[in-house]
């Protein structure tokens, strides 16, 4: 910033309109802003030509500062500054252009999701609500009928069973990672498939469970623990390289003085080490527990959609809250009145964005809070 | 388990719960690579008959190899659109946070764009369903009466917006925070020596960072382009939500084209027998490209493990 933009003020106050060796050949201070100004003029201009909209005029007007502002730069200050200037206007369009999908979604879910988040949609099933219903409340202006409190409760239930599996499985693989393996050929290999354990597609982790349990129980077999394992897998990886790292960062003396007493390793890791990092060990779970409380693909495969409500994990198909969004939007519930099952998706994307930002918060506030004492 | 053991006393009971703790503990760390194996197994399982079936009996009639080609094709075309959009994107974002911003607000800045990982990725899929898809339909009117004469931009353009470009836009969001948090970490283990180094030798702000930053950070930024396309190639919700399907086409502003996530997602549920196999043979194509991809991004970051400080 200091680098292109100082225009150093004249030295000598009997005459400010001079310019001495230092303010040379540099752009004065109001060339930028004057620049914006004119593009943005330019800008609406050009977009009214072709009938005015936001889009065209921002593009026109962002295309115009661009260009006006580098050609100044270069043709005042040189080639260098030119292009260090054409480097700092696309790094900040760029930041703001990254916004804007960011800004939408949210107004979007907030501004949809709002009128349709009351206690009736939270507290009802989709149960008994057809076409016909939704196509009587749209002609009679009534509130919409039918909620989602089944995908509510599938959602808890089967993130519940996922957390359930995933946690000892993960926190053991990294407690052997960190104070069993010492960095044998076992312990690279694991490290190495966790890693890439996290880039398993969503939907083939769903494959997976379907066609294992499929083997099992013969096919179709979808209920509510079979989404868990398929959760599992994707959550595993994350449970254990967050707890690793909070392992690693115990100091090594702690476990020295709790092995100078004589305790067990076994009781050292139990009573010094995880005490110790239990808050970010925490706090890595509940954000675990947000990435795969969103997931829909291996929901659809493996506990199918339900419109009743099913609180067995382990018979019967169910619904969760990002099943039911998919399904509300792709497949209404009324084909030719769509909008109560477009108001029933955004008001569940609403309480789905809510429960994620929530396990977030949750998260940060469980690392900064029951984060070790310093001192004594 | 273990919990039984902490309840006994005396030495050798000691012995036995170290024994069981550490079995326990190895016994995780196996599961876990068994776990892996097991989903390549029983994929594989489950997806033979589709390779031992007469071909004639495959969907589209002529064996599984032309089944799944196109739908590779098109996994791949999301994709690299995703990446081409998200990569530029991603990198200078990035830069802005480590580099461009004020110091004070660059943390929270980051946040902010964490959040967009947050965000489950069916209200992408609904957002560019709703939202986007009908926002585009302008532009795309425009790129077919401007640019047609290229075959990408061929019209007649969709008048839904349900298409390959906007699905690929979709996945560069949800692509982006990938990007940025793992550039910006290596941005911001770039020595502060180099910098000052190529400052104090007259350089801009922008010959700094192109001389000194992008080149220390070139293995983290690839690596992370490709942990971006492996999460773009197995997206499933936003282009089963946002793309109308159809037959391999090169417009990409028309409907058509099929990812093979998306294939899935659309077809699992009333499949059974044969097709069903065939799904899953297609979900086993997809793990096995998104694992090489997954392993060859791994690898650079464990290559350049000792200076650049990506996980």
């Amino acid at each position: 910033m200091s680098l292109t933009k100082t225009t150093p003020q004249s030295e000598t106050p009997l005459a400010p309109r001079r310019r001495n060796a230092l303010s040379k050949g540099r752009m004065p201070g109001w060339a930028v802003p004057a620049i914006a100004v004119a593009a943005v003029i330019l800008g609406a201009a050009l977009s009214t030509l072709g009938g005015f909209a936001v889009a065209s005029f921002a593009i026109y007007a962002a295309l115009l500062f661009v260009i006006g502002a580098t050609v100044a730069t270069t043709v005042i200050e040189g080639k260098r500054r030119g292009k260090n200037a054409l480097a700092l206007y696309l790094i900040y369009g760029a930041f703001i252009l990254a916004l804007i999908p960011l800004a939408s979604v949210i107004y979007t879910v907030l501004d949809k999701g709002l009128p349709g988040l009351n206690m009736h949609f939270l507290t009802s099933s989709m149960n008994g609500v057809t076409g016909a219903v939704d196509n009587q409340s749209v002609a009679e202006g009534t509130p919409v009928v039918g909620g989602a409190y089944h995908a509510l409760m599938g959602t808890l239930l089967i993130t519940l069973w996922a957390t359930i599996i995933s946690v000892p499985v993960g926190m053991l693989t990294a407690i052997y990672l960190v104070e069993y393996s010492k960095g044998g050929p076992l312990a690279k290999a694991i490290t190495f498939f966790v890693d890439v354990m996290t880039g398993i597609p969503s939907i083939v982790a769903g494959l997976f469970a379907a066609a294992f349990f499929g083997i099992i129980l013969g096919p179709n077999a979808r209920m509510g623990i079979v989404a868990a394992v398929a959760l599992s897998v994707l959550m595993i990886p994350t449970v254990v390289r967050s707890t690793e790292e909070m392992l690693k960062i115990v100091p090594n003396e702690l476990r020295e003085a709790s092995y100078a007493l004589g305790v067990r390793r076994w009781r050292t890791i139990l009573k010094v080490v995880i005490p110790t990092a239990i808050s970010g060990i925490a706090s890595g779970v509940t954000l675990a527990i947000a990435r795969v409380i969103g997931e829909t693909a291996p929901i659809l495969v493996t506990a199918g959609i339900a419109s009743n409500i099913n609180l067995n994990v382990f018979a019967n198909w169910m619904s969760t809250l990002p099943t039911f969004i998919y399904y509300q939007i792709l497949t209404p519930t009324s084909p030719t009145n769509i909008d109560p099952s477009i108001q029933r998706a955004w008001a569940a994307a609403l309480l789905l964005i809510l429960m994620v930002m929530a396990l977030n918060l949750i998260a940060r506030l469980v690392a900064s809070f029951f984060a070790p004492k310093k001192g004594r | 388990m273990t919990t039984n053991a902490l309840k006994s006393s005396g030495p050798s009971a000691g012995r036995a719960g170290d024994k069981i703790f550490s079995g326990a503990a190895l016994g995780a760390g196996v599961l876990i690579l068994l776990t892996l194996f097991a989903v390549a197994v029983f994929l594989f399982i489950q997806a033979l008959p589709t390779f031992t079936a007469d071909p004639a009996e495959i969907s589209g009639g002529a064996g599984f190899f032309s089944y799944i080609l196109p739908i590779v094709i098109g996994t791949v075309i999301a994709a690299l659109i995703a990446l081409a959009i998200a990569t530029p994107i991603g990198i200078a974002v990035a830069l802005f946070i480590s580099h461009y911003a004020p110091r004070r607000i660059a943390g929270p800045l980051g946040y902010l764009i964490d959040l967009l990982a947050a965000i489950p990725s069916v209200i992408y899929g609904a957002w560019g369903y709703l939202v986007l898809a009908p926002a585009l339909v302008p532009g795309y009117q425009w790129l077919a009466e401007n640019l047609g004469f290229i075959p990408i931009f061929g019209g007649p353009a969709s008048q839904t917006g349900k298409t390959m470009l906007t699905a690929g836009i979709v996945l560069a969001v949800m692509v982006l925070p990938i990007i940025t948090s793992l550039s910006r970490e290596i941005f911001l283990q770039t020595p502060k020596l180099h910098e000052e180094a190529a400052l104090a030798l007259g350089a801009t702000r922008w010959e700094m960072i192109s001389t000194a930053v992008l080149p220390f950070a070139r293995p983290g930024i690839i690596s992370a382009v490709m942990l971006g396309l492996g999460r773009a190639l197995g997206e499933t919700m936003a282009v089963a939500l946002v793309l109308s399907t159809g037959g391999l086409i090169p417009s990409l502003i028309q409907s058509g084209n099929q990812t093979i996530a998306a294939e899935i997602a659309l077809n699992f549920p009333e499949a059974f027998g044969l097709r069903l196999a065939e799904l899953i043979a297609a979900g086993l194509v997809l793990f096995v490209i998104t694992l090489i991809v997954n392993m060859i991004a791994r690898a650079i970051i464990a290559r350049h493990k000792e200076f650049s400080g990506a996980n």
